[in-house]
C-alpha cells in the first residue's frame, strides 16, 4: 500500500466531485431536504385528536366534563352532535376520529349514586393512534370524576380519601415529555446518512467504467487497496460534514436534547459513515453503470434502513426472524447509539455491543469491496 | 519464457469469448527497441492481444511475458514497466492537463523531484505549453492523443502499448504523432502499435499483419512488400472503375482486382496473358490503358493475405 497513490486518487475525485455540481448537490442538499421532510413529516405523538361530543343533558355538570375535553390539548372538540347517525356520519366523513355521549340522567346518577356513565366511541382505522386517544380520553375522564367524588362526599361529610388507595407515581426518564421528536429525530439522522452516503459512493467505480477512464486505471499500478482508500476519503469529508449538519439540526433546530459527549457522537459516526459509503462502494464495484449502482443502493439501503432499523417499528415487537433480518441492518446499531448519547448520555464503553458490530460490519464491507475490485476488463 | 532479449514474448496467447475464438494460438517475439504495427481489420483481434499482454485480460490458454514479467503471474511488475493507451481516449475530461499528467504521476510514484519537469516534458511534447490548466475535455483529437501518450510515459517505461492511438486524428496531427513514437525508439523504447493506416505501417522496423486471431504475416514493410502473391499485379487504368471490377472478376486467371484510387490493381495468374485484359474490358464498352506490372504496395500484401483465407473457405 503506497500513501502517494491513495493521495493522488484522493485529490483526482475530489477535484471531480467539486466539479460535478450533480453529486455535490446530492452530497450537501438532499440531507437538507430530507432532514427538514422526515424531522417535521414524522412524529408518533397524538395531538390535538378531532372529537365530537353528544352532550344530551346540558347540565351545568356535564358542560363541566365538556369543558375538561375542551381544556385539555390532547382534543380538540370539533363538534356537537344530536343523534347516533351524526356521530358515524362525521367519523365516515373523519372530521372526527372519537365521539363522546353524555346521557340526559348524567348528573342525576351522579348525584343519586356517585357514579355516573359516559359512551365514547372511537375510530379504530389506525388501531395505534386510537389506543392512545382512548387513552388520553380515560386520562380525562378519570380525572374529572374524582374531581366530582371528592365534591360529592364533601357535600355530604364523608372522608374524601378512602382507606388502602393505592396511588401508582409514575416517572419516565430520559425522555421526560414522551415527546416522540427525541426518539425519532435520531433515527432520521441515520436514515439520511445511510441513503446518501451510500448514494454518494455507488458512483464512483462505475463512473469510472462509463467514461472509460477505468481501461486507462487498471494499466497502472494501483491496487485496489488503494484505490479504495483514495476513492473513500474525499466522501467521508462529505459525509462526515453531513452528519454534522444533520446533528446540528436535531440539537439545535429540533431541541433533543444531548447529553452524551461529543467524542463519543464523533467517533460512533465516523464509524457509521465508513460503512455506509463502503455499502455504496461495494455496490459500485460489482454494478458496471451509474444507473443500475445507483438504483441498487436505493435499494439495497431504503428499505432495511426505513422499516427494519428500529427507526420508527421497534425491533422487540417484531417476529423472531425479522428480529433476526435486522442483525444485519446497520443503521439499527447507529440508531441504538444515537439514541443512547443524546437521550442517556451513554458512554463509549456502556456503547461497547453495538460499537463493536458496527467495527465489525465495517471490516467486512471494506474486506469484500477491496477483494471485489479486479484490475481486469473480463 | 527465458529469453532475456525480447522485450515481448507471447506463445500460443489464446482468448475466448464463449465461442468466439477472439485470439487463436498467437505467438509473437519483439526485441528491445523495435516498433511493431500491429495491423489487421476490425475484431481481428489486436486490441484483445494488446489486452493480455498489458494483464487487462486473462489469456484463457498460452502464456505472455512483458519487460521479462511474465502476464498472469506478475500482472503488477509488468503494468510498472509498460505505458498503455487504450484504443478509447481514457484520460479525465474533467480535470486540467496538469492534473491528468500530476494525477498519473502520482499513480506511478515518479520521483517527487521530478515530477514538474516530466509534466513539462509531456506538456511541451504534446504541444499544449501554455494550455496546463485547459480542462481536457476542450481540446482537440490530435492534442488529446499526444497528452495520452505524455502520460502513457511519465514513468519512463521501458515497453509501450498504444492500441490505434491516430485513429480519427487528422493527417498532420498523426505525423507529429509518429515523430513521437520514433523518437521514444531511439532512446530505446519497444513499442507495440496498432493502426489500420496502411501509411503507418511503412513507419514501423516489423509489421504484423493478425487476422482471425491469428499474425499471417510478420516481417518488415520490405519484406512483406517481396511476398509472393502467387501472380503478377498489374495496374490498370480504365474509365468505369466499378463496372471494370465486377467485370474483371469474372474472368478466369485473374486471382484478385481490387480499387486503388483511380486505378484498378490486378492479380493475374503468371501464366495469364495481361494484354487480353483491354481487349475484354474493350468487350463491356469500358476503355483502359495498357496494363503495367507494378511492384505490390504492402496494401496489396495485406489485402491478398486477409482475402486468401476468406477465399479458401468460401471455396
Amino acid at each position: 500500500m503506497n500513501l502517494r497513490r491513495i493521495f493522488a486518487i484522493a485529490f483526482k475525485e475530489t477535484l471531480q466531485v467539486w466539479r460535478d455540481p450533480r453529486s455535490l448537490a446530492i452530497a450537501l442538499l438532499m440531507p437538507l431536504m430530507q432532514m427538514a421532510l422526515l424531522g417535521y413529516g414524522v412524529s408518533l405523538d397524538i395531538k390535538r385528536v378531532p372529537l365530537c361530543i353528544h352532550d344530551e343533558e346540558n347540565s351545568q355538570t356535564s358542560r363541566e366534563l365538556v369543558q375538561r375535553f375542551v381544556a385539555s390539548h390532547w382534543f380538540a372538540v370539533a363538534h356537537t352532535l344530536g343523534a347516533d347517525r351524526a356521530v358515524s356520519d362525521a367519523m365516515d366523513r373523519a372530521r372526527c376520529v372519537g365521539a363522546v355521549t353524555i346521557p340526559v340522567d348524567f348528573s342525576r346518577h351522579l348525584a343519586m349514586t356517585g357514579a355516573a356513565s359516559v359512551q365514547t366511541i372511537f375510530d379504530a382505522t389506525d388501531a395505534n393512534s386510537t389506543n392512545i386517544a382512548i387513552g388520553y380520553a380515560q386520562g380525562v375522564i378519570g380525572q374529572t370524576t374524582a374531581d366530582f367524588q371528592a365534591d360529592w362526599a364533601a357535600a355530604r361529610g364523608l372522608p374524601t380519601q378512602k382507606a388502602g388507595k393505592v396511588d401508582l407515581q409514575t416517572r419516565v426518564w430520559f425522555n421526560e415529555g414522551l415527546d416522540s421528536r427525541n426518539f425519532i429525530i435520531p433515527g432520521v439522522v441515520a436514515v439520511i446518512l445511510g441513503l446518501v452516503g451510500a448514494q454518494l459512493t455507488s458512483l464512483t467505480i462505475s463512473r469510472e467504467w462509463e467514461r472509460g477512464t477505468m481501461e486507462q486505471l487498471v494499466s497502472t499500478p494501483v491496487t485496489a487497496l488503494e484505490l479504495m482508500l483514495g476513492k473513500l476519503a474525499p466522501y467521508f469529508l462529505i459525509g462526515l460534514v453531513d452528519a454534522a449538519f444533520c446533528l446540528s439540526v436535531t440539537a439545535f433546530w429540533f431541541h433533543v436534547p444531548f447529553r452524551g459527549s461529543l467524542g463519543t457522537l464523533m467517533f460512533t459516526t465516523a464509524l457509521f459513515t465508513l460503512v455506509v459509503l463502503g455499502i455504496g462502494y461495494l455496490v459500485s464495484v460489482r454494478v458496471r453503470s451509474q444507473l443500475g449502482a445507483s438504483q441498487i443502493a436505493v435499494t439495497l439501503t431504503l428499505v432495511p434502513i426505513s422499516l427494519l432499523s428500529g427507526y420508527t417499528f421497534p425491533i422487540d415487537q417484531m417476529p423472531a426472524p425479522i428480529r433476526a433480518v435486522t442483525l444485519i441492518v446497520h443503521a439499527r446499531y447507529y440508531i441504538t447509539i444515537l439514541r443512547s448519547i443524546f437521550l442517556k448520555g451513554s458512554t463509549l464503553g456502556e456503547l461497547a455491543v453495538p460499537i463493536l458490530a458496527l467495527a465489525l460490519y465495517a471490516a467486512i464491507i471494506m474486506w469484500l469491496a477491496a477483494s471485489g475490485f479486479r484490475k481486469r476488463l473480463d | 519464457m527465458t529469453d532475456v532479449q525480447a522485450a515481448v514474448l507471447a506463445q500460443g496467447l489464446t482468448k475466448k469469448f464463449g465461442n468466439f475464438m477472439a485470439v487463436d494460438h498467437l505467438d509473437l517475439r519483439i526485441a528491445k527497441g523495435e516498433v511493431v504495427g500491429f495491423i489487421g481489420p476490425n475484431g481481428a483481434g489486436k486490441s484483445t492481444t494488446i489486452r493480455m499482454l498489458c494483464g487487462l485480460l486473462r489469456p484463457t490458454e498460452g502464456c505472455a511475458a512483458v519487460a521479462g514479467y511474465d502476464v498472469a503471474r506478475q500482472p503488477e511488475a509488468v503494468r510498472a514497466h509498460i505505458g498503455y493507451m487504450s484504443q478509447k481516449f481514457s484520460l479525465y475530461a474533467d480535470l486540467t492537463v496538469g492534473e491528468n499528467l500530476r494525477f498519473f504521476s502520482g499513480l506511478y510514484r515518479v520521483p517527487r523531484r521530478e515530477i514538474e519537469m516530466r509534466v513539462r516534458a509531456a506538456v511541451a511534447m504534446a504541444g499544449l505549453d501554455g494550455r496546463d490548466n485547459a480542462l481536457v475535455s476542450t481540446l482537440a483529437g490530435g492534442w488529446k492523443q499526444r497528452l495520452a501518450l505524455g502520460c502513457a510515459i511519465l514513468h519512463r517505461p521501458p515497453v509501450l502499448f498504444l492500441d490505434e492511438p491516430t485513429s480519427g486524428v487528422e493527417p498532420e496531427a498523426r505525423r507529429k504523432f509518429w515523430d513521437l513514437i520514433h523518437h521514444l525508439a531511439s532512446e530505446g523504447v519497444t513499442i507495440l502499435v496498432s493502426t489500420h493506416y496502411m501509411d503507418e505501417a511503412e513507419y514501423c522496423n516489423r509489421i504484423a499483419l493478425i487476422n482471425s486471431g491469428k499474425i499471417v504475416a510478420i516481417g518488415s514493410p520490405g519484406e512483406m512488400r517481396q511476398r509472393d502473391l502467387g501472380g503478377t499485379l498489374y495496374e490498370l487504368e480504365c474509365s468505369a472503375l466499378g463496372a471494370a471490377l465486377v467485370a474483371l472478376r469474372q474472368v478466369p486467371g485473374v486471382i484478385d482486382a481490387s480499387i486503388f484510387g483511380d486505378r484498378l490493381h490486378v492479380l493475374l495468374e503468371r501464366t495469364a496473358a495481361a494484354a487480353d485484359l483491354s481487349a475484354l474490358l474493350a468487350g463491356h464498352g469500358i476503355t483502359t490503358g495498357p496494363p503495367q506490372p507494378i511492384p505490390p504496395t504492402l496494401e496489396d500484401v495485406f489485402v491478398q493475405l486477409v482475402s486468401k483465407p476468406r477465399a479458401r473457405a468460401a471455396a
